[in-house]
């Protein structure tokens, strides 16, 4: 039996890891400069960009069927649930 | 087809059959050989926790220290607790029925990791022999109640360490299966069964995997850092070292609540596989009793900090919970209207399956709607903690989840062992544990808007009435469960053959011999029926 | 869709359905960490300070590179260039071996100034930097067992390779293995900013 995935060339995969490089140096000197609150907002937007390089590339997702993405948007969606819903009650405490 | 699947019913005793000795048993990778280790390993541990709810009932029976101190009774209600959730009910329909049936459902030879699937049972009996080990190890058996809430989980000298690291591996099991059902289902459905010719069990089966796989890391990691804590005590949950208690309690409620729809989920897939049989009509609504699954599980992830309303949260927190908790209400009314409207016109049989899945639409509306009650923001203040609590879970868990079970042990035990159980028994049976279950938790409703509280050991003199009527019905109650466990033991020992399809079910199992064939179907099979093709009008043999 | 699919669509689904299980796994520590640095903004920022930045930069710089071996290993083998695949494989491994080494002395540093649960450091800190730590503990501990476990499976499955048991024709195996692997790079792609950069 012969198994048929998708073959990436090497030369996507070495695009996608200069960019990875490059995000890298960007948000370390990013957090050098004083952005107050947006500091961890753009850390995280960063690290989100660098994530989903690795999972649609290095990890083959732009090539899987359509329901893979679905499936790891619904784990997604859910996490931000649990993280969001928290804060209806943590952000409305008076004292921590 | 029909044919060929008669030729495959040759030997009798099917699955069975074959290899003996307990080797050839407990390394099984046959989906129905795991489904029965399953079956016989939760039922006892039902047992140990049943014994324990009739000590505890029996210590109720009057004010006072009657039958043991505050210690032991703590032991025994957390005790009680962790076995009948983590080790019973979670596991019990997704382990033993959607094992033994997932396949048969699809078409499908097994599922689709069957070594996985005998690694899940092994890490089932692990985490159970552990979970025994806290009682005799350390400081003694465990006295936190099964939601080990910190900051007393972390300090208490009783070892809770090895409870923890029990449940999560207990953990692990439940998120296994729940992988190995989703795969099955997506990867090995028989050609003809499309999505829209799934029977409803595997469909609320798939929605409760999902809440298995997405739930489940929540919990491994709430114990862990119980454990962790009470090792290290890096103080993640204690105020002095910047840490915050009810951070605790929103991971394990982020768990635990959805973990009810585990519980209740695959039996809800049971009651939508009973009724159609049973008033030989198609079923209602596929599709609402379908999505509604799905969005039961959605919801279900949406609600759980009406756990929470008395502990001190935000008022915003309090008020969006207490309003997302309604939510969950409008899928489960949409089964149940679903259901009702299967049986309405159809020619109904009151064979003991029917009866339980009858007796499951009652129980679990009381207890759905005394939900709402302890789940609004203003009720919930006067009934939190109290027995009312307890009622309203009993009526969920048992009258909901075990009732199904039950009536899918009486509908699918003569598939499995290829034997009939003593209808007359089983229906005296269900009798005297419908009375004994009201009796046991009816009161408690009173009781707890009286204002008894849950977990102690004592009671003011003016609650005994009412303890006496339900320490009775716990013996009423269990009369019913043992006669009923006998028959059904008996029954498929040396009852009469069941023939292929004693109920005259549609959904694939039916098509093939009691007790199946190791290898489910003859070859790779194409189905070209619907689950529910039932013709109108027409009479049970 | 039928049996007919074969093994291949089902280990990868099966595969997924687990790395799923591993991002609420980390998700419940992030929980953790946003409702913590919600509460002690100034804490976590000076104990974030703490850390070395140096160390946080290189592993990250290394454990992508490694990613982009394992991604590579597969198309490698794909392709059927086994001494490519196998050369690849050993500079991950490597690179865990790096990235554990990195992490040993990161922990060391700081058990030797007392920064270590109930360590003597700990009751003169603000109530904000001991909860960090403790999280910054418990969380890149538990990234680092997953870097363990990926490592010991990327070797047996260089072994694999190396026997031949895994080649062009049957290479699931080494594609979960390396899912599992980029996992442990995703996670630190989330643990790096929010440990090391939030100063």
């Amino acid at each position: 039996m012969v198994q048929q995935g998708h073959i990436v060339p090497y030369r996507t995969f070495i695009l996608v890891w200069l960019t990875l490089m490059v995000l890298t140096v960007v948000t370390v000197a990013v957090s050098r400069l004083d952005l107050g609150a947006w500091k961890i907002w753009t850390a995280l937007g960063i690290a989100t960009v660098k994530s989903a390089l690795v999972v649609f590339f290095f990890m083959h997702m732009k090539y899987e069927p359509l329901y893979y993405r679905i499936y790891l948007y619904l784990t997604l969606v859910i996490l931000a649930i649990f993280i969001g819903l928290t804060f209806s009650d943590v952000h409305y405490r008076m004292t921590p | 087809m029909e044919e060929s699947i008669k030729a495959a019913g040759s030997d009798d005793r099917g699955f069975l059959g074959g290899e003996r000795g307990l080797r050839s048993w407990i390394f099984s990778t046959d989906h129905k050989r795991i489904a029965l280790l399953y079956l016989w390993s939760i039922m006892s541990f039902f047992l140990v926790g049943m014994t324990l709810g009739f000590l505890i009932r029996l210590e109720l029976i009057a004010p006072g220290a009657t039958i043991m101190g505050a210690q032991t009774y703590n032991a025994l209600f957390t005790l009680h607790g962790v076995i009948m959730i983590f080790l019973f009910i979670i596991p019990v329909v997704p382990a033993v029925l959607g094992n033994f049936l997932l396949p048969l459902h699809i078409g499908a030879e097994d599922v689709a990791f069957p070594r996985l699937n005998l690694l899940s049972w092994w890490f089932y009996l692990i985490g159970a022999l552990m979970a025994l080990a806290s009682l005799f190890t350390g400081g003694g058996p465990p006295d936190t109640g099964w939601t080990f809430y910190v900051p007393f989980s972390t300090q208490t000298t009783t070892n809770v360490t090895v409870a923890a690291w029990a449940v999560f591996v207990l953990g692990f099991s439940s998120i296994l299966t729940g992988l190995n059902f989703l795969t099955t289902i997506h990867r090995l459905r028989a050609t003809g069964v499309t999505w829209n010719r799934l029977p409803l069990f595997v469909w609320a089966i798939y929605a409760t995997a999902w809440i298995q796989l997405l739930a489940t890391p929540i919990l491994g990691l709430t114990v862990a850092l119980i454990a962790i804590e009470r090792i290290f005590q890096i103080g993640l949950f204690d105020p002095a070292r910047g840490g915050d208690p009810l951070m605790y309690q929103h991971l394990f409620w982020i768990y635990s609540h959805p973990a009810v729809y585990i519980m209740i989920l695959p039996g809800m897939g049971i009651i939508s596989e009973i009724i159609p049989t049973f008033s030989r009509r198609r079923i209602f609504g596929y599709w609402a009793i379908a999505v509604s699954s799905l969005a039961i599980a959605f919801a279900g992830s949406m609600v759980w900090s009406h756990h929470m309303l008395a502990s001190g949260m935000s008022d915003m927190g309090v008020f969006v919970f207490s309003l997302l908790t309604f939510l969950v209400a409008i899928p489960s009314a949409v089964k149940v209207f679903n259901w009702l409207a299967t049986l309405y016109k159809g020619t109904i049989w009151l064979a003991p399956p029917m009866l339980y899945a009858l007796t499951f639409l009652v129980l679990f509306s009381i207890g759905g709607l005394t939900g709402l009650v302890v789940g609004s923001a203003g009720t919930a203040i006067h009934t939190h903690d109290t027995h009312f609590v307890v009622g309203h879970f009993h009526y969920v868990m048992f009258g909901g989840a075990i009732f199904a079970f039950f009536g899918g042990l009486h509908y699918w035990l003569p598939k499995i062992y290829g034997r009939m159980y003593n209808l007359r028994l089983a229906t005296w049976a269900w009798g005297i544990l419908t009375v004994g279950f009201n009796l046991l938790y009816f009161p408690m409703f009173i009781l707890g808007m009286q204002g008894m509280p849950r977990r102690y050991y004592d009671y003011l003199p003016q609650y005994t009435t009412l303890n006496v009527v339900s320490t009775v019905g716990s013996w009423i109650l269990i009369a019913g469960l043992l006669l009923m466990l006998w028959n059904l033991w008996r029954g498929s020992r040396s009852g009469p053959p069941a023939g292929m399809n004693p109920w005259g079910g549609r959904t694939l199992e039916w098509t093939i011999a009691s007790p199946p064939p190791k290898e489910n179907f003859p070859g790779e099979i194409v189905v070209s029926t619907d689950p529910y093709d039932y013709h109108t009008g027409e009479g049970h043999s | 869709m039928s049996q007919t699919h074969g093994s291949y669509g089902t280990a990868k689904l099966g595969m997924w359905l687990f790395l799923f299980t591993e991002i609420i796994l980390f998700g419940g520590l992030f929980v953790l960490y946003a409702v913590y640095y919600y509460f002690h903004p100034q804490g976590f920022a000076s104990a974030s300070h703490e850390l070395s930045l140096g160390f946080g930069t290189v592993n990250t710089l290394i454990l992508l590179t490694s990613s982009l071996f394992v991604a590579a290993s597969l198309s490698a083998l794909q392709k059927g260039e086994r001494r490519l695949t196998l050369l690849l494989l050993s500079g991950t491994i490597l690179v865990a071996l790096i990235f554990l080494v990195n992490k040993y002395f990161e922990w060391s540093e700081k058990f030797a100034h007392g920064i270590y649960p109930n360590g003597p450091a700990m009751p003169n800190l603000a109530p904000g930097e001991v909860v960090f730590f403790a999280l910054y503990f418990v969380t890149t501990g538990l990234h680092g067992i997953h870097v363990l476990i990926g490592g010991v499976l990327l070797t047996v499955i260089a072994f694999g390779v190396r026997r031949g048991s895994i080649h062009q024709g049957d290479y699931v195996k080494l594609e979960n293995s390396g899912l599992y692997w980029h996992l442990v790079d995703l996670i630190w792609i989330f643990i790096f900013p929010l440990y090391y950069l939030i100063l």
